[in-house]
């Protein structure tokens, strides 16, 4: 065995083959699309968080307990209105996404705070919502069916905040930055988390709302 | 001020866990002390504790993984001797409070911190090697899982001094696990420091996929890869998705025990069953994350020794994928007595047993691999051959209780007991040590004694068979899992041949112990100069033992299957290419910074200490936030230095 | 701006056309189901068909227009953990679904009144 043998590059036939020119701008997007893969397979193993919360509460979906029913309890109109917030939202952000590839930076920062402030809307209905439950009795430890309910929704709505926090660090760092590869790759990642959102919402007003008030 | 968290809290009155406790804090005072004395405290932090470093992050893994073998083994002498004592209404030194937690703590220790940073540890190590990259992808979120891995560890460790640990079983079935029938801390210490570990786990599991998907060589294909590599790759898929399942399950649990919900609650609607069917969707995929990456250690150790490339690379890859795919339908086989009907059982009964078949084509694969091969037995191999033989007895015995109506019968019986622990020893831990053997030499550049190995691995074959399987003939009388004392004296004469058996493992680990410890003291006469000690056959062993912390100084092209052995085979030269300057990641102390933090939100939690939680999280989230706005997080190695670097490692290959 | 453009290209970018299209299919597909409940007219069958079917097509349009998702090379890997993703979630809802509700199964009938 020879010592020397490091080698895994061979001379062999008439071309001669080069290592990999390892330049740093390549280096650079291949590290963003890295990046953007590697959040996409956390998302999805959030999706399996979520299908775990949908599973229970489709299980427990009738363990009123004697308590009130979703009938009884979801308003509607109310829930549409939040969606319409997320929809639009989603929407905004797509705007904000445009003026990325366009180099924009007021653009940029522009429609993320119209999305910023959608998503406020949407986490203030909700909260709006859990409070006039909660104040009904009808909270979390009323049964089974709320217990779900409340944590299937509640749970979307922690990710809608965290990705809200994360809004506002984006931008102050878009602010601060401007439009550089770093804050570009993180831009698409929370486009990727936001639109994800928004896709568990429409679960979450089909399954949880429209179906449960039947 | 401090919740429910008083003096009364420390066990006092109790003298083997005061004990427990002394020795642990001996052992840590202990190693503070020498690192004071040595004056490597910056060292210790810089080179090891704020390392991005891949290499190093395993090593931090598997030490860990180590010191909870010997706690997680503690827990089982203890029981062995137990209930070699307890028989014909003899109690025994161990009260069924004590003991429930013991054998909470030997499951959850075992499985949740020994054997998965052992595999997180192996896969830190030898996955970027392998696939010929400088890095995992993502070298920060690599440091964060860890810390949260030991923010963990830190709680479980600390439970056994500061209140209680859960006495529910590894795995906490309500309603025993629910406020109602455990207000104690236990079981808040068991939820908490899972889920935190269980998020490094999951985000190490998105690190690995995005690392072998996209890191790779060039030309290195998905079907060139080691199939180590595929093992990971399979594996970190399952962890994606089945830790959130998890993780979602234990939260609903706490949500039961703090916010008073009613998720498995006797009452106003819970249903118990779900969290049994819920934590197995998880368990069952658990085992195959554990198994798949110890069958890719085998497929390795078994082509080098035998100097012949791997039978049916192909097959074996298939095989692993559907093992992977089909170990998430398979997991109502841990509550076939729960009720669900014939039709139910008979499904999840028929894919218990399909998943058997990729296994042994395996099993053949490894045999076809030997026949005919040039095979020299070091201790790697030793352990290959044992879990060849022990594994396809546990498998069997797992096929066995695969038929619904049998399992009726030794469900929850010692059988079980002795089944899981045939395959998860003999395979898991079997795989696991003898890859900690085997690309020992390339972490540290010198191998482990052999002898002592030998040594390690008879006692632990030996002492095995001795401790597991008179529980298979116990179980099959009808002898029950977890109890503490039993009235049946034909149990009695297996029950003391397991305690044996314990013992021999006792010595199986004091022998792996003493190999460590031994070999670093004679490391001249091992040292690995040649950077491939076995006659290696993948791209690990191109490079020098220890790697040079970049790993490769230029980025090898692959062409085929087994790299390095072909390049090796054509007698292949280093290119003469100049050499470019290599782009690295700076350590950062976040990850540790966020573990503290974690480890202190998850205490505060356990105790209702609620400000001290709250701050717990802030500071995790702000830590997070404050590294997010560091732009100096990587630097360039120039040229020279890689030029130097090489010229010394090659000065002392040139031999 | 290429290395940006680089890292968008290959996680898939849009146009304004593609977010307004999305917007309006999106707006559509949710009105539907709400108007079937809303208005309460139609079976429940047909309603939670209804609902079932606007919320699966609605899901699609968002991956379509607004996550850019398709076949091509620099989107593969996202497709398939995605499709992956689907079957476990398939076989975790579904399975769970089904352990569950038969889990009454080998229990005597309960008695009346």
């Amino acid at each position: 065995m020879s010592a020397d043998a490091l080698a895994i590059e061979p001379n062999v036939g008439s071309r001669a083959l080069t290592p990999l020119q390892v330049r740093p701008e390549v280096e650079h997007s291949e590290a963003g699309s890295t990046t953007v893969l590697g959040f996409w397979i956390y998302l999805m193993s959030d999706c399996l968080l979520f299908a775990a919360l949908f599973a229970t509460n489709s299980v427990l979906a009738n363990e009123t307990a004697g308590g009130p029913t979703g009938r009884a309890l979801f308003s509607i109109p109310y829930v549409l209105a939040e969606t319409f917030c997320l929809l639009l939202s989603s929407f905004t952000y797509g705007m904000a996404m445009l003026a990325l590839n366009t180099g924009r930076r007021s653009g940029v920062l522009g429609w993320l705070a119209a999305t910023f402030l959608l998503g406020l809307c949407f986490i203030g209905m909700e909260i709006n919502e859990f409070h006039r439950m909660i104040g009904e009795g009808a909270g979390p430890d009323r049964s089974a069916f709320l217990s779900s309910f409340f944590t299937l929704v509640g749970t979307h709505g922690l990710h809608v905040t965290s990705g809200l926090i994360w809004m506002a660090v984006m931008m102050t760092q878009v602010a601060l930055r401007g439009l550089s590869a770093t804050n570009s790759t993180r831009l698409m990642c929370l486009s990727l988390f936001w639109h994800f959102l928004d896709i568990v919402w429409i679960g979450v007003f089909s399954v949880v709302y429209l179906m449960g008030s039947m | 001020m401090l919740g429910k968290l008083t003096l009364s809290a420390i066990p006092f009155d109790q003298p083997i866990i005061m004990g427990a406790v002394g020795f642990m804090v001996l052992v840590g005072l202990s190693v503070m002390f020498v690192l004071t004395f040595l004056g490597r405290w910056k060292w210790l932090w810089t080179e090891w504790l704020t390392s991005v470093d891949h290499k190093k992050i395993g090593v931090m893994y598997i030490m860990l993984a180590i010191v909870m073998l010997l706690r997680g083994f503690s827990d089982a002498i203890m029981m062995r001797t137990q209930l070699a004592l307890a028989s014909g209404g003899a109690p025994g030194y161990l009260p069924p409070e004590h003991y429930d937690q013991i054998f909470t703590a030997h499951g959850v220790i075992m499985i949740f911190f020994m054997a998965m940073p052992f595999l997180i540890g192996l896969m830190n190590i030898v996955v970027p090697l392998q696939i010929g990259a400088r890095d995992v992808a993502f070298p920060f979120l690599n440091s964060l899982s860890f810390w949260l891995t030991v923010a963990g560890f830190g709680l479980v460790n600390v439970s056994l001094g500061v209140g209680e640990f859960a006495r529910t079983g590894w795995l906490a079935y309500p309603p025993l696990s629910e406020l109602q029938y455990s207000p104690g801390v236990g079981v808040d210490y068991y939820i908490w420091s899972l889920q935190i570990s269980g998020v490094g786990t999951t985000l190490a599991g998105v690190n690995f996929i995005a690392t072998i998907l996209n890191n790779r060589a060039p030309g290195m294909t998905l079907m060139r890869m080691p199939i180590f590599t595929w093992a990971a790759l399979c594996s970190n898929i399952m962890i994606v998705a089945a830790f959130p399942i998890l993780t979602v399950t234990l939260a609903l649990l706490s949500l039961d025990r703090y916010l008073g919900m009613h998720f498995f609650t006797n009452d106003l609607g819970g249903n118990q069953m779900m969290y049994v069917n819920l934590i197995w969707a998880w368990g069952h995929p658990e085992v195959y994350i554990l198994v798949l990456p110890a069958f890719g250690i085998f497929s390795e150790i078994i082509a080098t020794f035998s100097s012949k490339r791997l039978f049916g690379y192909a097959p074996m890859v298939f095989a692993t994928i559907a093992i992977a795919v089909l170990g998430f339908v398979t997991w109502l086989h841990h509550f076939f007595t729960m009720g669900a009907g014939a039709n139910v059982n008979a499904f999840f009964g028929i894919t218990t047993m399909i998943i058997s078949i990729p296994t042994g084509v395996k099993v053949f694969n490894w045999l076809f691999t030997m026949y005919r091969g040039r095979i020299r037995f070091p201790s790697p191999v030793l352990w290959t051959i044992g879990f060849m033989v022990t594994f396809v007895i546990g498998g069997m015995t797992g096929v066995l209780m695969a038929v619904p109506p049998a399992d009726f019968v030794l469900h929850n019986s010692l059988f079980l007991v002795a089944h899981f622990h045939n395959v998860i020893i003999g395979g898991v831990l079997f795989g696991y040590l003898a890859g900690l053997t085997y690309w020992f030499p390339k972490v540290f550049g010198f191998r482990l004694n052999d002898t002592l190995g030998k040594c390690s691995f008879w006692c632990w074959l030996v002492g095995f068979y001795l401790a597991f399987m008179p529980l298979y003939i116990v179980g099959l009388m009808g002898m029950t899992r977890r109890i503490n004392h039993y009235d049946n004296p034909d149990w009695y004469p297996f029950l003391v041949v397991a305690a044996i058996g314990a013992v021999v493992i006792l010595f199986g680990i004091l022998f792996f112990v003493l190999q460590i410890g031994f070999s670093i003291v004679q490391r001249e006469k091992t040292r690995d100069l040649t950077g491939d000690p076995w006659g290696g056959r993948t791209l690990e062993w191109s490079i020098s033992s220890p790697p040079p912390f970049y790993n490769f100084a230029n980025i090898p092209v692959v062409y085929g299957r087994d790299a390095f052995w072909e390049a090796k085979r054509k007698g292949l030269k280093q290119p003469s290419t100049a050499l470019r300057r290599i782009h690295m990641p700076r350590n950062t102390a976040t990850g540790p910074i966020v573990g503290a933090f974690s480890l202190m939100l998850g205490f505060a939690l356990v105790w209702h200490i609620w400000w001290m939680a709250l701050v717990g999280l802030v500071g995790i989230v702000l830590s997070i936030i404050v590294h997010s706005f560091n732009e100096n997080r990587a630097y360039y190695v120039q040229a020279e230095d890689v030029a130097r670097i090489e010229r010394l490692s090659s000065r002392l290959l040139a031999h | 701006m290429t290395t940006i453009q680089d890292a968008n290209n290959r996680a898939g970018h849009g146009s304004f056309g593609s977010y307004i299209t999305g917007l309006i299919l999106a707006l559509a597909l949710t009105a539907v189901p709400f108007w079937m409940v809303m208005g309460g007219s139609m079976s429940t069958r047909t309603t939670l068909v209804g609902i079932a079917a606007a919320a699966v097509v609605q899901i699609v349009v968002h991956l379509v227009f607004f996550l850019h998702m398709n076949g091509s090379s620099g989107q593969r890997w996202n497709l398939v953990a995605f499709l992956f993703a689907v079957l476990m979630v398939v076989i975790l809802v579904g399975g769970s679904f089904w352990i569950m509700n038969h889990l009454n199964h080998n229990m005597m009938p309960m008695m009346m009144g």
